[in-house]
């Protein structure tokens, strides 16, 4: 072992009540960090999943009918202008240019872990002399799935979309009084109607979705909605849901699709987590800078005790170099070891704070998000940390005179 | 006493100073040292005598390198080292010369084998084979072969002292500078110690130099040098040695 290991290791080993007070004062530095960072984290992953649970993370759609500037007769040579005024066309409903294509070129793409093709238009669903304004989204349920799982959102039925089969949400269900196994007509604005059968009635969260979604198979929609072999839309899911913004720009690079992610259509949410996250990591920079404090000033007080002992060590032809090596391990040793103690002491708190915020089914109110990257990051900084926090007394150190310290400690 | 240090196959002298002078503040300058001249040779043992206030102590971190003088030479093996850089000083102070000191200055958290070991380790940066037996033979030639994963503070202050000797002795210096090693050790206890760096002195022709008030001490080396207010006033060796006081008196 090296001379200024073995020497760190040991002053630390034997300044026993000191070392396991700056440990106790690291560690819970990096506790409140670790609580701090798996609350927020999981706070806010619980606010985005409830507010955009509903949505795709990513929307893929085609690109819009571009303007054309309309023209018009004048008399004269060539016989036509501008005319004065640009309209912009109506939006048809149109599918993908070569959607499978697109799909397996997003599907590709780094960080996507699902995309589903749906095909999605407006339709009546009409029962008796009942009527109501639908959305129609035809989907193919085991890649759906993986956007948004329906079948842990049924409140009865199956999750099942094969040949006629239609889902529906509970509020059309209670408006149009249907039941699993009852018969739904569907009808779109062009005259094309279809009859489906009702497999499973589902619960997103959202009163309006579950009064307005009707899903059926994607060769259903497509018949439905003139589009056949066409996809209107691709949704998409990333590996984390802070990266959809970049993901939806590279998709739209790479395919020239709109592509419009969750971020983009929640702005105003993301500007609040934006906020709530950097008043986190401010009292996290704080609480960072009392621990180096700590780490420093017991550091500084060891140099002062050691006085004697490191104008010995410079005696006997210990370098200077030397010296502030063994103070500069110390640090990073308590830094590193602090976090351990941090990492322990954060987790128990929480996820004892998870355990006392439950839900009435005794579910948590939010998982707490505690991960190898958390406290790898956490062990890292606080042992960066520690090492600047020693540079100071390391210094002082390697500055002691010896021939001064010798004679009057 | 026996003729010492003949077995140094290098000549010349381990240190010497040339005019050396010592001054202390800025605004009030205080000289310590007026002007010394003095040479130790190789395998001498030698005693530094003076009233308290004389520059004993001054002179002596001067020797050991853990000083500056304000001016004149000091040279250690025939180089000047007062102009070295910092780490050239504390490697060659490493390489040449050892320390006892009147307070044992062991460091508590290291046992009596790992305190002999520090100047081997300390130079060399890391443990290297050899250096355990070394440490182990010095602590046993002083009697303290037993005693080894001992930690300092279980040991008696004679013991302590010893093990001071074998740390000074572990990078087989040229010159042990010992400022007042016996002066916290009762008489009997601080004879042993005393006759444990003659016994170097003799089968290892290591050179000391003894710091002391004890006329007692003083009367039993080789060569006497008494410092008054900052000048050397006398410098005597015993018959038996090659006599010339530097100094006339």
């Amino acid at each position: 072992m090296p001379f200024e290991w073995w020497m760190a290791l040991r002053f630390l080993r034997e300044g026993r009540a000191q070392t396991a007070l700056i440990l106790g004062g690291i560690g819970v530095g990096v506790g409140v960090i670790i609580f701090l960072s798996a609350l927020i984290t999981a706070l806010q992953t619980s606010l985005i999943e409830r507010t955009t649970g509903t949505q795709a993370q990513i929307v893929v759609r085609p690109p819009e009918d571009e303007v054309r500037p309309l023209v018009r007769a004048v008399p004269g040579p060539g016989g036509i202008a501008p005319a004065p005024r640009i309209e912009r066309p109506p939006q048809r409903l149109r599918s993908i240019l070569n959607g499978t294509q697109a799909m397996a070129a997003i599907a590709r793409l780094p960080r996507v872990t699902a995309v589903a093709p749906t095909v999605a238009g407006p339709a009546f669903a009409l029962r008796g002399a009942a009527s109501s304004s639908i959305a129609l989204r035809g989907v193919e349920m085991e890649s759906y799935s993986r956007i948004l799982d329906l079948a842990s959102r049924l409140t009865s039925g199956t999750a099942r979309l094969r040949g006629t089969d239609a889902m529906i949400g509970v509020e059309l269900a209670k408006d149009l009084g249907l039941g699993v196994g009852d018969k739904l007509r569907i009808a779109v604005p062009e005259g094309r109607r279809q009859v489906f059968s009702i497999t499973g009635i589902f619960d997103v969260g959202n009163r309006d979705l579950n009064k307005r979604w009707v899903f059926v198979s994607l060769r259903s929609a497509q018949t439905l909605l003139g589009l056949a072999g066409g996809i209107s839309t691709l949704e998409v899911k990333v590996d984390e849901i802070f990266a959809a913004e970049e993901v939806a720009q590279t998709i739209h690079g790479r395919t020239g699709l709109i592509a419009d992610s969750w971020m983009q259509t929640n702005s105003q949410l993301l500007t609040g987590l934006r906020s709530q996250s950097s008043s986190s990591a401010l009292i996290q920079v704080f609480v960072i800078l009392a621990v180096a404090l700590g780490i420093a000033s017991v550091l500084i007080v060891s140099v002062v005790q050691k006085s004697r002992e490191i104008g010995i060590l410079r005696a006997m032809g210990t370098s200077t170099r030397r010296v502030v090596r063994i103070f500069l391990i110390e640090g990073a040793i308590l830094g590193l070891g602090g976090s351990l103690v941090g990492i322990a002491l954060g987790s128990a708190l929480a996820l004892f704070f998870a355990s006392l915020a439950k839900n009435p089914d005794g579910t948590a109110t939010f998982p707490v998000a505690l991960g190898a990257g958390l406290f790898l990051r956490s062990a890292a900084i606080a042992t960066a940390v520690g090492l600047l926090s020693a540079v100071l007394p390391a210094r002082r150190a390697a500055r002691l005179d010896p021939a001064e310290v010798i004679r009057y400690g | 006493m026996a003729e010492a240090g003949t077995e140094v196959s290098d000549q010349g002298p381990i240190l010497r100073l040339l005019g050396v002078r010592k001054s202390y503040g800025q605004a009030v300058v205080t000289e310590i040292l007026h002007g010394i001249d003095l040479t130790l040779e190789r395998g001498e043992f030698a005693a530094l005598i003076g009233p308290s206030g004389s520059g004993k102590s001054t002179l002596l971190y001067l020797l050991g390198l853990l000083d500056r003088p304000t001016s004149g030479r000091i040279e250690l093996a025939g180089r000047e080292v007062s102009t070295l850089s910092e780490q050239e000083r504390t490697e060659r102070r490493g390489r040449r010369l050892g320390f006892v000191f009147q307070f044992h200055h062991l460091l508590p958290e290291f046992s009596a084998l790992e305190n002999t070991m520090m100047p081997m380790l300390a130079n060399a940066g890391r443990e290297e084979p050899g250096m355990r037996d070394r440490a182990g033979r010095l602590l046993a030639s002083i009697g303290l072969g037993d005693r080894l994963g001992s930690q300092v503070t279980q040991l008696s202050g004679g013991q302590q002292q010893r093990v001071a000797i074998a740390r000074a002795l572990a990078m087989e210096p040229l010159l042990v500078l010992a400022d007042e090693p016996t002066g916290n050790l009762d008489t009997e206890t601080g004879d042993q110690v005393f006759a444990l760096m003659r016994r170097f002195n003799r089968e290892e022709g290591t050179a000391f130099l003894v710091v002391t008030h004890d006329p007692r001490i003083a009367e039993r080396c080789d060569r006497v040098i008494e410092l008054v207010d900052g000048r050397i006033v006398s410098d005597r060796r015993s018959s038996q040695k090659a006599p010339r006081a530097l100094a006339p008196d």
